[in-house]
C-alpha cells in the first residue's frame, strides 16, 4: 500500500510546487513588488498622493465607469444566456462564438472600432448622436462603452454553465403552479443562478476597472476629464520626479487591492467549490 | 367528465409522438397511462399540464376548453420524474410557492403549509433543503407542492421512476392511499405494468403514439385486446399460435384431454416460482413454452429436467392469437430509435418472452 501511495504523493508535490511556482512567478511577485514600490517612502507620501485631486477624480470615473459597464454586462449578460441555453435559433452557435470575440481581440482594436461607429468626425451614428447632444467619444459614454464590451464574456461564461446544469424542470414546475415568465425568472431562474451571477459580476467589475487599452483610444486621457485611474497610472509613470511615481505605484496599488477585495467576499460567500445550489 | 381529450395529435419533426388520442378521465378518478418508453405517454400528460402544445385536437379540463391555456393558467399539479425541487427554497417554501404565487395572505400559506406537510409526513423537515431529503420525501415534497394548490387535476410524470425499488413500492401504496383520501383526478405516467396494475382505476395502453386499450386493470389483464397489451401487462408465452399466460398453462405428466405432448428441457427454480421451458412433440422447431407454477405444485407433480409432460391452457385464461408478423410489446420495445425531448429514457422492464 506504501509502495503505491509513495508515487502519488511526489506527484502531488511536484505538481503543488510547480504551480505556487508559476502563480509566485507570474502574479504574487510582481504585485508584491508594487506593493512594496508603493510603501517605499513610507505611508504619508501615498496617502498625499491619493489626496490630489487628479487621482481622486481618476477613481471617481474609473469606479462611475466600472459600475455602468458592470450594470449593462449583467442585464444584457444574464438575457444573451437565457437565449443561448434555453431556445434553438439559426445562427445560435455562431452568436455564441461571437460572444467570446472581445477576449480574443486586442482592447485596442475594441477601442478603434468604437471610434469609428461612435466618433462625430467619422461614423454616422456617431455625428446624429452628437446633433441630438450625446458626445460619446472622447466622453464617459465612450468610457462605459469599451468596459462594456471588453468585459461582456465574464458574466455570460459564468452563468451558461449554472443555466445548463439546472435545466428547465423547475421553471416548468413553477410555470404550472401560476407564475408568470417574470415570477418565474425573478423567484426561481435569478436564485438559481445567482452564485454564477455574483461571480461573473465581480470578474466583470474587476476587469473594468484595470481595463487600459479600448478606454484609452476612445477616451483621449485628459487629467480631471477623461482620465480613469489605469491610465493616470501610465501618464505619471512616464513622467519624472518622485512625486509622480508614488502617485503611478499607489493608483496602481488601490486598483489591485479593489480587485483581490472582491475577489476575496466572493471567494468566502460562494458554496463549496462554486457547485451552486 | 374532468378531463376530455379529442383528436390530439403531436410531432417532433419527423417522429409521431402522438395521432388520433380521444380520451376521457372521469372526475376523482386515478388513471395510469402505460406504455413503452418512447410510446408517447409523457407527451400526452404534458400536454394536458399545457408544458407541451399539441399540434392538432383539443384538451378540455372540468368543461372549460384549455387547449390553448397557458401552463399557469391551468390550475394542473404536475409532479415530474426528478422532483423539480426548487433547490434555493427550504420544503415549506416548495410547498408554499404557488400560494404565494397566488398572494394568499401569509397566515393562510402557513396553516395550508402544515396541513399538506403533515398528510405526506414531512412535517419535521420543513425548514431543511430539498438536498438534505432523500429522493422519496422530496417526491412527496414534489406532491404536496402540487396538492397545494387545490388542482383540478394532479398529473404525475413517472413519479417513482427515479427511486428505488423498495422506496418505489411504498410510495405506490401510499399514493394509492392518499388518493384514496383526497379525491383528486390523478392521471400518472408509468412504463411499469406493475405499478399500473396495483395503483389504478383505470389504465390506458399507450404504445407508438396510440391508445392500445382502456380499461381497469382486471379487465385489461384478463382481456387483453392486443398481443402488445397481453405482452405489456405480463409475462406471455406462445402455444398453438396463440400468446397465453405462462401461470395459465396446466402442466401433467400424463396425457389428458386435448394436452399437447413435450419434454421439459430446463427447470429453474426462482424463489417460490418454477419456470420450465417445454419443448412440443409435435412441433420441435418453435422456441419452448413457458410454463410457471409454484414449488409445491412442481413438487407434488414431480417434475424433473427430461420429463415427458402435457400441457393446456386452464380452462379461462386469457389468449391472444398471434397474427403474422407478430408485433409484441418486446419487438415495439426497439422502436422508435427516435424519443421526444423531455421523454423519459430509461429502459421497460422486460416481461418474460419465450
Amino acid at each position: 500500500m506504501r509502495k503505491g501511495a509513495a508515487p502519488q504523493t511526489a506527484t502531488r508535490w511536484g505538481l503543488r510546487v510547480l504551480v505556487v511556482g508559476y502563480l509566485f512567478l507570474l502574479v504574487i511577485w510582481p504585485v508584491l513588488l508594487v506593493a512594496r514600490a508603493t510603501f517605499a517612502h513610507g505611508l504619508a507620501p501615498v496617502i498625499n498622493a491619493l489626496r490630489q485631486p487628479e487621482v481622486i477624480f481618476a477613481f471617481q470615473l474609473t469606479l462611475s465607469a466600472a459600475f455602468w459597464a458592470v450594470v449593462i454586462n449583467t442585464i444584457f449578460g444574464v438575457g444573451i444566456s437565457l437565449l443561448l441555453v434555453r431556445y434553438t435559433f439559426p445562427g445560435r452557435r455562431a452568436l455564441n462564438a461571437l460572444v467570446d470575440l472581445p477576449l480574443a481581440v486586442s482592447p485596442i482594436v475594441v477601442g478603434l472600432s468604437l471610434v469609428l461607429v461612435y466618433s462625430g468626425r467619422t461614423g454616422w451614428l456617431g455625428g446624429s448622436l452628437e446633433q441630438a447632444g450625446l458626445q460619446v467619444i472622447y466622453a464617459p459614454p465612450g468610457i462605459i462603452l469599451a468596459t462594456a464590451f471588453v468585459s461582456l464574456p465574464l458574466v455570460i461564461r459564468e452563468v451558461i454553465p449554472v443555466l445548463q446544469e439546472i435545466g428547465t424542470e423547475q421553471e416548468q414546475a413553477a410555470r404550472s403552479l401560476g407564475a408568470s415568465a417574470l415570477q418565474t425568472f425573478a423567484r426561481i431562474t435569478l436564485p438559481a443562478i445567482r452564485w454564477g451571477l455574483l461571480y461573473g459580476v465581480v470578474l466583470s467589475l474587476a476587469r473594468s476597472l484595470g481595463e487600459f487599452g479600448a478606454v484609452k483610444i476612445v477616451s483621449g486621457g485628459v487629467a480631471m476629464r477623461t482620465q480613469t485611474a489605469t491610465l493616470l497610472v501610465e501618464e505619471r509613470y512616464q513622467q519624472f520626479g518622485i512625486e509622480n511615481s508614488i502617485i503611478a505605484y499607489a493608483a496602481a496599488f488601490i486598483l489591485a487591492l479593489i480587485a483581490v477585495i472582491a475577489l476575496v467576499i466572493v471567494t468566502a460567500f460562494r458554496p463549496d467549490k462554486g457547485t451552486p445550489r | 367528465m374532468s378531463i376530455k381529450i379529442a383528436g390530439v395529435g403531436k410531432k417532433f419533426g419527423d417522429f409521431t409522438a402522438l395521432e388520433g388520442i380521444d380520451l376521457d378521465i372521469a372526475t376523482g378518478e386515478l388513471t395510469a397511462l402505460l406504455g413503452p418508453s418512447g410510446g408517447g405517454k409523457s407527451t400526452l400528460l404534458r400536454i394536458i399540464a399545457g408544458l407541451e402544445v399539441a399540434d392538432v385536437g383539443s384538451v378540455e379540463i372540468e368543461g372549460v376548453d384549455a387547449t390553448s391555456l397557458p401552463a399557469r393558467k391551468r390550475n394542473v399539479g404536475f409532479v415530474f420524474q426528478h422532483y423539480a425541487a426548487f433547490r434555493h427554497l427550504n420544503v415549506a417554501g416548495n410547498v408554499g410557492f404557488g400560494l404565494k404565487i397566488r398572494k394568499r395572505p401569509r397566515r393562510e400559506v402557513k396553516a395550508r403549509v402544515a396541513e399538506l406537510l403533515e398528510l405526506v409526513h414531512l412535517s419535521q423537515f420543513a425548514d431543511r433543503l430539498p438536498a438534505q431529503l432523500s429522493g422519496g420525501q422530496r417526491q412527496r415534497m414534489a406532491l404536496a407542492r402540487a396538492l397545494a394548490i387545490e388542482p383540478t387535476v394532479l398529473l404525475l410524470d413517472e413519479p417513482f421512476g427515479a427511486l428505488d425499488a423498495n422506496v418505489r413500492k411504498e410510495l405506490r401504496a401510499w399514493l394509492r392511499r392518499l388518493h384514496d383520501e383526497v379525491h383528486v383526478t390523478t392521471v400518472f405516467v408509468t412504463h411499469d405494468q406493475e405499478e399500473a396494475l396495483e395503483v389504478a382505476d383505470r389504465i390506458v395502453v399507450i404504445n407508438q403514439g396510440r391508445i392500445e386499450q382502456i380499461g381497469p386493470p382486471h379487465e385489461l389483464y384478463d382481456h387483453p385486446s392486443s398481443e402488445f397489451v397481453m405482452s405489456f401487462l405480463g409475462p406471455v408465452t406462445t402455444l398453438d399460435g396463440h400468446l397465453v399466460r405462462p401461470h395459465d398453462l396446466e402442466i401433467e405428466t400424463h396425457p389428458f384431454g386435448d394436452a399437447y405432448p413435450g419434454r421439459i428441457e430446463r427447470f429453474n427454480r426462482v424463489g417460490f416460482e418454477v419456470r420450465l421451458d417445454v419443448r412440443l412433440i409435435e412441433d420441435e422447431a418453435a422456441p419452448p413454452v413457458l410454463v410457471t407454477l409454484t414449488r409445491a405444485d412442481a413438487t407434488a407433480k414431480g417434475l424433473e429436467t427430461g420429463m415427458p409432460v402435457w400441457l393446456t391452457p386452464v380452462a379461462g385464461a386469457s389468449q391472444v392469437r398471434i397474427t403474422a408478423p407478430a408485433t409484441t410489446a418486446a419487438e415495439s420495445l426497439d422502436l422508435p430509435q427516435e424519443l421526444p425531448p423531455g421523454s423519459p429514457t430509461q429502459s421497460v422492464p422486460q416481461p418474460t418472452f419465450t
